[in-house]
Formats: structure tokens, C-alpha cells, sequence
């Protein structure tokens, strides 16, 4: 991952000089905005009534197409708060489901259990998760490279069985654990709010992109990068690699523990697939897609694979599908065929995920410009 | 002017950001021992090991090495030892796990007669202790390994990294009454710190400074000038002398 | 008395199915620097193929020499599998570790996602030989036969495995390359031979767990490798990478320890004490672990 790409550098615009080109200067002065445009666009996109055949199956304001997106809007968060670890750190941890999952599962048993109100329950939960991260990080990062990415595996497999075996009766094991709704404010329960919980899932997403801007923008963020880049010159630097790197893996995990606070809302309940190794593996390849250490990549990357995971199941049982001969329509049924193939192609052809592809278009759109 | 056995012109190479060598070039003798010189950290390493193909991962090495009519650089480095490149490198680096007949087996080639009685002649312990593990062995007794494996084979062009580094005052006599011996076959390309064995062994010389080269020429005549050895290596004159 | 003697089989059986999978993990690791997570696949593969051959390959069956044959075409089909992965997806990323790690993790979504097209998710019924249902009396314990097949298969391999490793000049070459892999090229040798063969010897030992696994557990579903491979990669890690003794000690402490605990504590818990066992030996010497041991 030497060749991480920022999107924040754009490629210069090779041979066009801005003052030829007034649009492009205007263009130029509004891109600090953009992504506030971005947030206010998606924060009244549940007003509109928009019909988009194919792409959802409701209109937008459906609560299931809101759920939908808000279930991808956590995962645009979770995966930039990987990357946070993955992309700005260089390490590769295997265990990051845990975290999440302790949010999911702390929420849930702390309200439906313990019968606390959710606020209480969800801040003791983000304490919970940030504290589990970092002891839990204190040891792993005793290791580097490939034996830390095992040693976080096999934390996160204590997770998930835990969750299965149902120690106590507290996760409800195979069956998981439905959120008892009776406690909660009437806002974030029942059909009609989902909108709510769209705006607290957008919310989520944008303190996530905000504190992790923030860190990789800061003296820290600098030596984060300068670990992923080299860590022996941290080293040299008298600098303790060890700290940094429990600061960020501590932060990692409080961000998606609070992630699980509001997963856990949005669907009502945990289950414990959510535990699996599965799901990290999942973060990882949210993170590759979309360009590991950008701003917008990471995000882009978690809300388009929960998309394509959700709406490939659909695809894989349409018409189109099921006529094709036996040999292709079995394969495209599955969403984590379709999706691992796409990423390892993407491992081979685009390193620096879809963030990249605007850099690699580039000197492309400077010759159409051109020519015409 | 005889043809060198290897040329390097304007070799350059990069690691994790440094520019390491900014264009180095220089010739080695087809006999006798070229000494590469320079401070600690010049890049002498550096340099053998771009040569021999085993720059890090994320290095990038430009310019051009040749020896006779073939380029080295961009070809895989098993290719080159079989083409007669040997390499001997800094640290010794035997297989310490290993017992030092299997360190001497593993460089025996297919269709090749091992030379073990040239090797067992030069290094009499090797044969001795074939059942020992090479990691149990004195820091001498592995450079002897180091060097002996390599001779198992015809080499067209050996490249010894500072085989003196760490030794006792003995054993770096032994080595360079060893080296002697080797470089009247093949001539050998040596990086080297001990003056004493440089002024034994070395006919020619090239001096690194700050990622160039900046001298080459006889290597005696290096030595007798004290004040630009000094200048050169940082080395006070009693060590040239001593 | 004879619950201990049971206990400590059927540990051994656990084990020898941790050390099948751990062996060729810990080998392509060691010489390879390769974190294979599409091991499970090979294992996956494996009982597949086990399964398929039994049913339709001409010669082969549910038992007797028909069932020796069905498990060994599974263990050719996981060992080329194995040998093509290497080959198409691994050695173009020569030396990029993590794009490697990136590939296997792809794989092995996208390989259990096709074994699950294929075949489906539910587990499906693993061909059994008559005499493997059955048990034996030993010191008065009855312990399962397919577990001391295990056993029996996981003590073949491993004795293989060093004989190899010890009398060939490929093992010699892989016992080198795990030490200093640079080095071995520097002596004129293509190290990259060997990623291949470890690649195949690692296929065949996990395809060989798994269709031994279809036995022992008398069914097979595409998830089965999932599972497995974490407790494998954490007998890796103890046991120290690139060893092959190491991690058949490692299996054997990892086998027992869950079975112990697990049966006279609650069940899970020799789950949660194996990765304690991982976290305890990580502190005592984490430089240990990172680090390779170099023997065979
Ligand atoms: N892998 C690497 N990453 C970063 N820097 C490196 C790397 N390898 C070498 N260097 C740097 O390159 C420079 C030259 O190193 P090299 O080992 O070639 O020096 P040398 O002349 O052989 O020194 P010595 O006499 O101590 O053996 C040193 O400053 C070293 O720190
Ligand atoms: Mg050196």
C-alpha cells in the first residue's frame, strides 16, 4: 500500500492554466463546499418522492428504500473509521467487527435487558467499546504486520463466541436478540420515523468523516502517515510508535462502537452474523474499493458495497439472472461472489480504489477538453 | 585499456524516499580485487545489492550494469549468481538453522560438479564441522562458510561485503590470506573498512562520497596519499599507517 | 478415568484437524510471507471434491478402496486449486504482502460464496465408511473411529512433512527460505519454485482436513474452512510461523485445552481459553512470535 493516492491532491490540470478557463475556477472556488452540499442535499433527500425504478425498489421516502440507505450510511462511517487504522496507519487489523458489535450488542442488552434508557445505554455502550479497544489494542499492537492482523482476528472470534454460546442468556445466541422498543423515545421507533433514524445514521456519518479528518490533519495524523510509510523512521524520530498506533486503534473502536449504537436502531435488534469475520473482512474490502487514505473514498466504498450486498440479492434473483444458463445465474446469485471477485480486481487493476479514478481519468477529460 | 568484467554507469537508486546513489559509475578489473570504499553509510551496501538484483521492495534503482555484453539490472537475482555473479554479503547471513554441509549443499546446482575439494582445501573447519549448525559456529568460521559456498561454484565475478566486519585481529588475517588466494582466479569486488586488509588485497580503488563517486584509481597510490585518504574516509593517518 | 482417556482423543482428533489446516498456513507463511485466508477454501474444496468423486467418479464410493480414492481426488482437486491460486493471483503481487493478504481475502469471499451457488448452503450429508461410525475400546474409553483416523492421518502427514523437509533438497531449500528467503535467491536458486510446491502441500494437508472433517463430522457445508481457520491461525501463531513442529505442539495444546474446558466448564469457554492462551504467550514474548523460527 506504498502507493495510496489522496484525493485531497487532486492531479493539476495538466496544460489547461485555470485563467483560460473561468468555469473551472468557479468550479475550483466552490469545492470546499461541496461536501456541506453534499450533507444538506442528503439531508432533504427524505422530502422527495423521487420513484427510482431499478436502483429502489420504493420511492425514497419509503421506509424501507430510508432504511436502506441509512443501513449504508452507517457502513460509509464504520469504513472510514477503519480507515482511520487501515489506509492512514497501515495496519491491518482483522478484528474490527468486535467493536461494532459491542456497540450493537451492548445497546441492545443494556436497553432490553438492563431496561436503562437509551441515552444512558448508548453512552455507557461508546465508553464500553472505547475501553475494550483499547486494552484489547494494548495487547495486539505488542505485534506488527501479519502476526497483529491473526492476534485481532482470533479477539474478534472471542466476540463471536460469546455471542453464539449465549453466555448468561444476555445475546440470545443463534436467534439474537430483538430491541425491546417499549423504552425508547417514540421519534426513533415505528415504521413512519425511519426518517429519524436516516438523519441519525447521516449524523453518524458525518462526525465520523469530521474526527477523522480532523486526526489525519493534525501532528498526530502526520505520524500516523509516517508509520504507514515507514515506521522506523517514527523510531528515529523519538517518537513511540506503540502509542500512536493505540491511540488510533482506541479511536477506531470508539467510532464504530457508536456506529453500533445506531446500527442497532435501525434494524431493532442484533443478530450475531454481525460478529463474524466476515464483516471485517467486508470493512477491508469497503476500504480497498472505495482508495484506503482519502477523504471521501473509504465512505463512498462502505455506502456502495452495503448497497450492491442488499440490492444484489435482488439482482441475483431477477428475470435477467435466471435465464442465464446454470454456471453464471448460481455465481451472480451471490452477492459475495460478485462483490470478492470485483475486489480482487480491483486489488490488481485499481490500487487506489474508485477515489483513484477521477486522478486516472484525468489525462483523459484534459483530450476531450482539448479536441474540442 | 583492458575490457572491465563489470561496468556501472550512472547508477542511481532510491529507498523509502532517499536519494541513496545519485549516479555512480565505475569499472572493475577483470583481475585482481576492486576495493569499493567510503564512510559508514555512503551506500557501499547499497550499491553491491542493487547489482546482485536485491534492492528492498519500494527501491528504485535506474542507470545501467553490465558485465561483458549483458545487462544485470531488471533481471531476477537466482539468474545472475548462475551466470557466475557471486555475492557474499554484509553480515554473512548463513542459514543458522542449518547445518553447515546443508549450507554448502544448498548452493550445489543441477549439472554442476560442486567444487567441495577447492572449498574444503581453502576452509579445512568447514569439512570438520559439516554436522555442526551454522548458528553455533564463531562469526569467523561463518564468514568462512559464507565465502565457501560461494566457491562451490565457478563465479565469473565475486562481490564480498566487509568479510573483516567484527572479527578478531587472528581471524581478519585468516580472511585476507583467504581472499588473496581466491582473487587469483576471479576477480573480486570487495567492500572493505580494514585499511591493513585493503592495502594487502586491493589493486584498485573507488571511493564513495555522498552518494558519487569521487575517486577512483590505483589503490596503493590511494593509500600513500594520507591526507586525501583522510579527507575521503575520515580515517586519521595512523590507521593507514598502522 | 476413561472420560479423561476419551477427552484427550477426541482432543487429539481436534487437534489433528487444527494441524492439517496449520501446517500448510504456517509453511506458505513462513516462506512466503503469504497470510492465506483462502486456506479454508482449499479445505472447502477438499470435502467438496471428496464428496462429488464418492458419488460419481467412476472407481470411487462411499467405502472401502472406492472411499480411498474419493478422498484422494479431493486432495489432488484442493492441492491444484491451491496451485493455481499461486500461480494466477499470488506470484504477480511477488513480495506486495498486503495486496496478497487483499487477494486470499477476496478468494475466500468469493470461493465459499461459490461453493455455496453450487451447492448450497445447507450442509449436506458426507459419504461415511461403514467402519468409521463405528467405535473402538481404548483403556476403556469408546472413542470414534473418524477421530483416530484423524489422529492417525495427522501423525502420517506430519512425519511426511519432516522427512521432507529434512532429506529433499527442496526441504532444504524451504527450511532455508523461511530463514532468509533474499539469501536463497543469492545462491542461484528460483525461491519461487518453492512458494509453488508449499502452495500444493498446503492445499492437499487442508483438502485432506477437510474431506477427513466431512468424516468426523458427517456433513459438509461451504462455511466449514471459515471456522476452522481461525483456530489454525491462532495454532500458527503460537506455534511459531514457519515451523512445522511447531505447530503440531501448538495443535495439540490448542485440541486439548478446548476439549478440557469445554467439558468441564461450560461449553465456549475452551474457546475463550485458547485465545487467552493465544494473548498470554503474545506477552511473554511477542518479539518470539513476529519473528520466524527457523526449523523444521
Ligand atoms: N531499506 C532501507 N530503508 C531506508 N534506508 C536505507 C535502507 N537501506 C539502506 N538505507 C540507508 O542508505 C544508506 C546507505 O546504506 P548502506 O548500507 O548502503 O551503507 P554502507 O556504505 O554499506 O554502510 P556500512 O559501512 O555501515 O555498511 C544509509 O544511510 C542507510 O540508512
Ligand atoms: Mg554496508
Amino acid at each position: 500500500m506504498t502507493e495510496v493516492k489522496s484525493a485531497e491532491a487532486p492531479a493539476p490540470p495538466a496544460a489547461v492554466p485555470d485563467e483560460l478557463t473561468p468555469g473551472r475556477a468557479r468550479w475550483h472556488g466552490l469545492r470546499p463546499y461541496l461536501p456541506l452540499v453534499a450533507l444538506v442535499v442528503a439531508a432533504i433527500l427524505p422530502y422527495s418522492t423521487l420513484h427510482l425504478p431499478g436502483i429502489f425498489e420504493g420511492p425514497l421516502n419509503s421506509p424501507g428504500t430510508l432504511q436502506l440507505l441509512a443501513i449504508c450510511l452507517v457502513f460509509g462511517g464504520l469504513a472510514a473509521g477503519y480507515d482511520l487504522l487501515f489506509g492512514r496507519t497501515g495496519m491491518l487489523s482483522f478484528g474490527h467487527a468486535l467493536y461494532f458489535a459491542a456497540g450493537v450488542y451492548g445497546t441492545d442488552i443494556l436497553v432490553t435487558k438492563a431496561g436503562l434508557p437509551l441515552w444512558q445505554a448508548g453512552v455507557l455502550t461508546v465508553i464500553g467499546g472505547t475501553t475494550l479497544a483499547a486494552l484489547l489494542g494494548a495487547v495486539a499492537l505488542r505485534t506488527v504486520g501479519i502476526a497483529f492482523a491473526m492476534v485481532t482476528l482470533a479477539f474478534a472470534q472471542v466476540g463471536a463466541i460469546l455471542v453464539a454460546r449465549d453466555f448468561g442468556g444476555l445475546t440470545g445466541g443463534e436467534e439474537g436478540l430483538p430491541l425491546d422498543v417499549s423504552g425508547l423515545p417514540s421519534a426513533l421507533v415505528g415504521v413512519t420515523n425511519t426518517v429519524n433514524l436516516y438523519w441519525l445514521a447521516l449524523a453518524y456519518l458525518a462526525i465520523v468523516v469530521l474526527v477523522v479528518h480532523r486526526v489525519s490533519g493534525s501532528p498526530t495524523g502526520r505520524v500516523l502517515a509516517g508509520l504507514r510509510d515507514d515506521e522506523r523512521r517514527i523510531g528515529v524520530l523519538g517518537l513511540d510508535p506503540y502509542r500512536f498506533k493505540l491511540v488510533a486503534f482506541t479511536l477506531a473502536g470508539g467510532l464504530a462502537s457508536a456506529g453500533g449504537v445506531v446500527y442497532v436502531l435501525i434494524v431493532g435488534g442484533a443478530s450475531p452474523h454481525i460478529t463474524s469475520s466476515e464483516l471485517t473482512l467486508s470493512l477491508l474490502v469497503m476500504v480497498v474499493l472505495g482508495g484506503p487514505g482519502t477523504r471521501w473514498g473509504p465512505v463512498l466504498g462502505g455506502v456502495l458495497y452495503m448497497y450492491l450486498d442488499h440490492r444484489l440479492t435482488a439482482f441475483g434473483s431477477s428475470e435477467a439472472v435466471n435465464s442465464l444458463p446454470a454456471f453464471l445465474s448460481h455465481p451472480l446469485s451471490q452477492p459475495l461472489f460478485v462483490l470478492g471477485t470485483v475486489f480482487i480486481l480491483a486489488v490488481y487493476f485499481f490500487p487506489g480504489g474508485l477515489a483513484s479514478l477521477r486522478s486516472r481519468l484525468a489525462p483523459l477529460l484534459t483530450a476531450i477538453r482539448r479536441s474540442r | 585499456m583492458v575490457e572491465p568484467v563489470l561496468s556501472v554507469a550512472d547508477l542511481s537508486v532510491r529507498i523509502a524516499g532517499l536519494h541513496i546513489l545519485q549516479g555512480v559509475s565505475f569499472e572493475v578489473a577483470p583481475t585482481g580485487v576492486t576495493v569499493l570504499l567510503g564512510r559508514n553509510g555512503v551506500g557501499k551496501t547499497t550499491t553491491l545489492r542493487a547489482i546482485v538484483g536485491l534492492t528492498p521492495r519500494g527501491g528504485e534503482v535506474r542507470g545501467s550494469v553490465r558485465m561483458g555484453a549483458r545487462s544485470l539490472l531488471a533481471r531476477p537475482t537466482h539468474r545472475l549468481v548462475r551466470d557466475g555473479l557471486g555475492y557474499v554479503p554484509e553480515d554473512r547471513c548463513v542459514f543458522a538453522a542449518l547445518t553447515v554441509a546443508e549450507n554448502l549443499r544448498l548452493a550445489e546446482r543441477r549439472g554442476v560438479t560442486p567444487a567441495y575439494d577447492k572449498v574444503f582445501a581453502l576452509f579445512p573447519e568447514l569439512e570438520r564441522r559439516g554436522r555442526q549448525r551454522a548458528g553455533s559456529l564463531s562469526g569467523g568460521q561463518q564468514q568462512m562458510l559464507a565465502i565457501g559456498r560461494v566457491l562451490l561454484n565457478d563465479n565469473r565475478l565475486l562481490l564480498v561485503d566487509e568479510p573483516t566486519k567484527g572479527l578478531a585481529p587472528k581471524v581478519v588475517t585468516e580472511v585476507a590470506e583467504v581472499l588473496e588466494r581466491v582473487a587469483e582466479s576471479v576477480p573480486v569486488l570487495l567492500v572493505e573498512q580494514n585499511l591493513a586488509v585493503v592495502r594487502r588485497l586491493a589493486t584498485d580503488a573507488v571511493v564513495l562520497s555522498a552518494g558519487k563517486v569521487a575517486w577512483t584509481g590505483d589503490a596503493q597510490e590511494l593509500l600513500l596519499e594520507t591526507a586525501l585518504t583522510k579527507s575521503l574516509l575520515g580515517v586519521g593517518s595512523a590507521e593507514v599507517h598502522s | 478415568m476413561n472420560t479423561v482417556v476419551l477427552l484427550t482423543l477426541t482432543g487429539l482428533g481436534l487437534a489433528a484437524l487444527y494441524f492439517l489446516v496449520a501446517s500448510g498456513l504456517s509453511l506458505v507463511f513462513g516462506l512466503a510471507d503469504v497470510l492465506n485466508f483462502a486456506h479454508g477454501l482449499f479445505l472447502g474444496v477438499g470435502a467438496y471434491a471428496t464428496w462429488w468423486a464418492s458419488g460419481n467418479l467412476p472407481g470411487a464410493g462411499p467405502d472401502g478402496f472406492g472411499f480411498v480414492l474419493a478422498v484422494v481426488f479431493g486432495v489432488l482437486a484442493g492441492s491444484l486449486v491451491a496451485v493455481l491460486v499461486e500461480l494466477v493471483l499470488i506470484r504477480p503481487l511477488y513480495s506486495r504482502t498486503i495486496e496478497q493478504v487483499l487477494v486470499t481475502v477476496g478468494l475466500s469471499l468469493a470461493g465459499v460464496a461459490l461453493l455455496q451457488a453450487t451447492w448450497g448452503a445447507d450442509p449436506r450429508p458426507f459419504p461415511r465408511p461403514d467402519w468409521s461410525r463405528g467405535v473402538t475400546s481404548v483403556l476403556g474409553a469408546q472413542v470414534p473411529n473418524a477421530g483416530l483416523l484423524l489422529i492417525v492421518a495427522a501423525a502420517v502427514v506430519l512425519g511426511a512433512l519432516l522427512a521432507f523437509l529434512r532429506w529433499t533438497r527442496y526441504g532444504l531449500i524451504i527450511r532455508a527460505g523461511v530463514e532468509n528467503r533474499e539469501m536463497v535467491t543469492a545462491l542461484g536458486i528460483d525461491v519461487r519454485k518453492a512458494f509453488t510446491l508449499v502452495f500444493a502441500i498446503g492445499g492437499a494437508a487442508a483438502a485432506l482436513a477437510g474431506a477427513l472433517g466431512g468424516v468426523y463430522f458427517g456433513t459438509v457445508s461451504p462455511g466449514q474452512g471459515g471456522s476452522l481457520l481461525i483456530f489454525a491461525f491462532i495454532v500458527v501463531v503460537i506455534g511459531g510461523m514457519g515451523s512445522v513442529v511447531g505447530s503440531a505442539y501448538a495443535a495439540v495444546a490448542v485440541g486439548l485445552l478446548q476439549q478440557f474446558v469445554n467439558y468441564y466448564g461450560t461449553s465456549g469457554l475452551g474457546d475463550l481459553c485458547v485465545v487467552g492462551l493465544l494473548a498470554v504467550v503474545l506477552l511473554l514474548r511477542p518479539q518470539g512470535l513476529a519473528g520466524k523460527v527457523a526449523h523444521a
